[in-house]
């Protein structure tokens, strides 16, 4: 009875605050049942009678979510937080705005994944990658791998564990597990001439010599070997090959898994998305999907909000890129550059919690192929100074450079220096990214992200 | 005119934005005619006295400071004397904490420094993170501030007497106990404030540049002014940010 009243009372406060214009009013309810009662998450979880599957990782979380849900929709009803509120807070809400869900769904913010999976319990976790990101929040990328390894030794041995084994740090914490399911790339024509400025997890686990690649795709992902032999890449259970990156609009590749080898497209671009498609397609077929489920979820998939999306503003577009950390940066960055890339861009940086306190990550970024090919950039956000920073000492000269804090003021300038027809392409950080995108709403441009979730 | 810089271990050691540091440099040398020869010095390659008018080393994670440390204790008594005979030397958290005599992690183990500053750092429980403001007197009657970024575990102690970069405004600084930050020995100067420091801190940037060009050519230059406005605007920012937030677990 007790629950039942703590539910009752979290749904309404979340009713509340979307009546409040205070955004989605996805996190209140969860928050509040989490303060009433820390086991209710744990509890509700419990009584989907398919069980939960969480998706952890520094970066492509709600993209590979996404995904997985284009492939399962049809087949179950699930309770996902696809907004993103990936603390234990949001998968609460998430349980608690769908009652008669027969499979949780969670993507699990990587510093919180210890916890949430303790509660949940789930029969399957996906684990994509570990990027050194928001270092003043979530500490040293060994310590989450540690917390990790831990957490997976919690898990029910029945358990079902995805793994992205292209990760040193990843492959480490999940060997010697059984019912892993090891996943990676396999396409040397695509890789990388050499490891990015801020790769992580590049020398080995025994010996500290740095890993020699066969084949480096994305950071420090990749087909990795210690030159003295104590550790390489596992042998993979999934893989992508004859990869195709069709610019800025696709990807293509044959997945080939257990179940068969099948030719796949998914609407989104960039290596980085293979990897998410990758990590996807295992989940949902360790979650009984079949083939031809995969192949007809990517099919209709399209982006998760502010990821990589369009919005039409009068006779021009927005290209919306989220950047949060070095390695995604690095790849939006190559992304972008594959046709020479853009001549103006505008770029974002705001440093509340959600975006890390602390900036000095974007002078790990790669930005300068695309300085080189910019002719105007306008930066915006709070913190808007490090950004012209960052690009004059990367070789912009200032006077090409346009500091414009308010980030509507920004968005307005960087459409009136975009010609008719032409696309403005954006690069914001985690709460800019939501403010350039509520301006969008409140200017009838694209609907609230709570709206497109339902 | 020219300078050279070694950068010690860059593979190993770049965790805050090291190079934004080092692209500082660069430019504000390139800016005023100044060539910049930029080498890096890896694990295993010796240093060779008098060969670099300016050290830098960053800071990493526990685990690459540890591949590194013992290195850097073989190059220890060079690094030392070139100091000694007016290299100037920037030290960034990790690479901070490695300049001192020793680093105690939380077992008692100690990872052994190379005492060319006067310091020891101790682990403790929680991480001083967040937004930190310097009042620095590095050159007798010109005071300056210095805004910046810090998170460490380490509670670095100077020795009696030792001088600081700075005194704390905002901010935990080198204990979050007696109000100092950093540590400076002649041209050598450590500290925890990455962000990265000198974007957004020129003035330091082109205090070193002198220092390294008055080791090369034997008397301080005057520098030319550079158009800053950009950095100033930063650095008023960053230092409204260390004012409300900073110093705070």
């Amino acid at each position: 009875m007790r629950l039942q009243f703590e539910i009752a009372l979290a749904r309404a406060a979340g009713r509340l605050s979307r009546l409040a214009g205070r955004g989605g009013g996805t996190t209140i309810p969860g928050k509040i049942l989490a303060t009433l009662d820390p086991d209710a998450v744990g509890t509700l979880a419990r009584r989907l009678p398919q069980g939960s599957a969480l998706i952890s990782a520094t970066n492509g979380k709600t993209t590979t979510a996404a995904i997985v849900a284009e492939i399962l929709g049809d087949r179950v009803r699930l309770a996902h937080n696809r907004a993103g509120a990936n603390l234990v807070s949001g998968v609460a809400s998430a349980l608690l705005s769908a009652p008669d869900a027969e499979l949780g769904l969670f993507e699990v913010d990587e510093g919180a994944f210890p916890d949430v999976a303790g509660r949940v319990r789930p029969q399957a976790v996906a684990l994509g990658n570990l990027f050194r990101d928001q270092l003043d929040r979530y500490g040293e990328l060994e310590l989450v791998a540690e917390r990790w390894r831990s957490a997976l030794a919690e898990l029910d041995p029945a358990a079902g564990v995805i793994v992205n084994a292209d990760d040193p740090l990843l492959a480490d914490i999940s060997r010697g597990r059984a019912n892993v399911v090891r996943f990676g790339l396999d396409d040397p024509r695509v890789a990388r001439e050499r490891l990015p400025h801020a790769a992580d997890s590049k020398y080995c686990r025994i010996c500290g010599a740095p890993y020699v690649y066969r084949a480096a795709y994305v950071g420090h992902l990749g087909d990795y070997a210690c030159p003295n032999g104590h550790d390489r890449r596992p042998p993979l259970d999934v893989t992508a090959s004859t990869i195709e990156l069709n610019g800025l609009e696709s990807v293509s590749f044959d997945l080939v898994s257990p179940e068969g080898t099948r030719r796949l497209s998914l609407a989104l671009p960039g290596l980085y998305n293979v990897y998410n498609a990758v990590a996807a397609a295992s989940l949902a077929t360790a979650l009984g999907a079949s083939l031809d489920e995969v192949e007809a979820g990517f099919t209709t998939f399209r982006a998760a909000f502010g990821r990589f999306e369009r919005i039409p503003a009068g006779d021009k577009t927005v290209l919306l890129l989220l950047i949060k950390n070095p390695a995604g940066a690095n790849e939006v960055v190559r992304t972008i550059g594959v046709d020479g890339g853009p001549r103006l861009a505008l770029l974002a940086l705001n440093d509340n919690i959600a975006d890390g306190r602390d900036v000095s990550w974007i002078w790990d970024v790669d930005f300068e192929p695309l300085a080189a090919g910019l002719d105007q950039l306008v930066v915006t956000g709070e913190r808007a100074h490090e950004l012209a920073l960052r690009f004059k000492y990367g070789g912009v000269p200032p006077e090409r450079i346009e500091v414009v804090p308010d980030l509507e003021r920004a968005l307005d300038r960087g459409l009136d220096l975009t010609a008719s027809g032409d696309e403005l392409v954006v690069l914001p950080t985690y709460t800019a990214m939501l403010a350039l995108r509520r301006i969008a709403v409140d200017r009838g441009l694209v609907r609230p992200y709570w709206e497109e979730a339902a | 005119m020219k300078i050279v810089v070694g950068h010690l271990y860059p593979d190993y050691l770049n965790i805050y934005a090291d190079r934004g540091n080092i692209a500082v440099l660069e430019r504000r040398a390139a800016w005023r005619g100044i060539d910049f020869d930029y080498r890096t010095i890896g694990l295993g390659e010796p240093v060779r006295a008098g060969e670099h008018d300016l050290y830098y080393v960053g800071g990493g994670q526990d685990r690459e400071q540890a591949l590194i440390a013992p290195d850097l204790v073989s190059k220890g008594e060079v690094l030392r004397e070139e100091v000694a005979q007016g290299a100037a030397f920037l030290a960034v958290c990790g690479g901070y904490q490695l300049l001192g005599r020793f680093y105690r992690n939380r077992s008692g183990a100690e990872l052994p420094g190379i005492g060319l500053l006067p310091h020891h750092t101790i682990a403790g429980e929680r991480r001083m993170i967040g937004d930190v403001l310097l009042e620095c007197e590095v050159e007798p009657g010109d005071r300056r501030t210095l805004a910046g970024f810090e998170n460490h575990a380490g509670r670095t102690y100077l020795d009696e007497g030792a001088a600081p970069l700075g005194r704390v405004l905002a901010g935990f600084g080198n204990n979050g106990d007696d109000g100092l930050e950093g540590s400076r020995v002649g041209g050598a100067i450590g500290t925890y404030l990455h962000g990265p420091l000198l974007p957004r801190n020129p003035w330091l940037a082109d205090w070193l540049i002198a220092k390294a060009l008055s080791r090369r050519l034997g008397e301080t230059p005057e520098l030319d002014e550079l158009p800053d406005d950009f950095e100033r605007s930063a650095q008023l920012v960053s230092a409204e940010r260390a004012r409300a937030r900073g110093g705070r677990f």
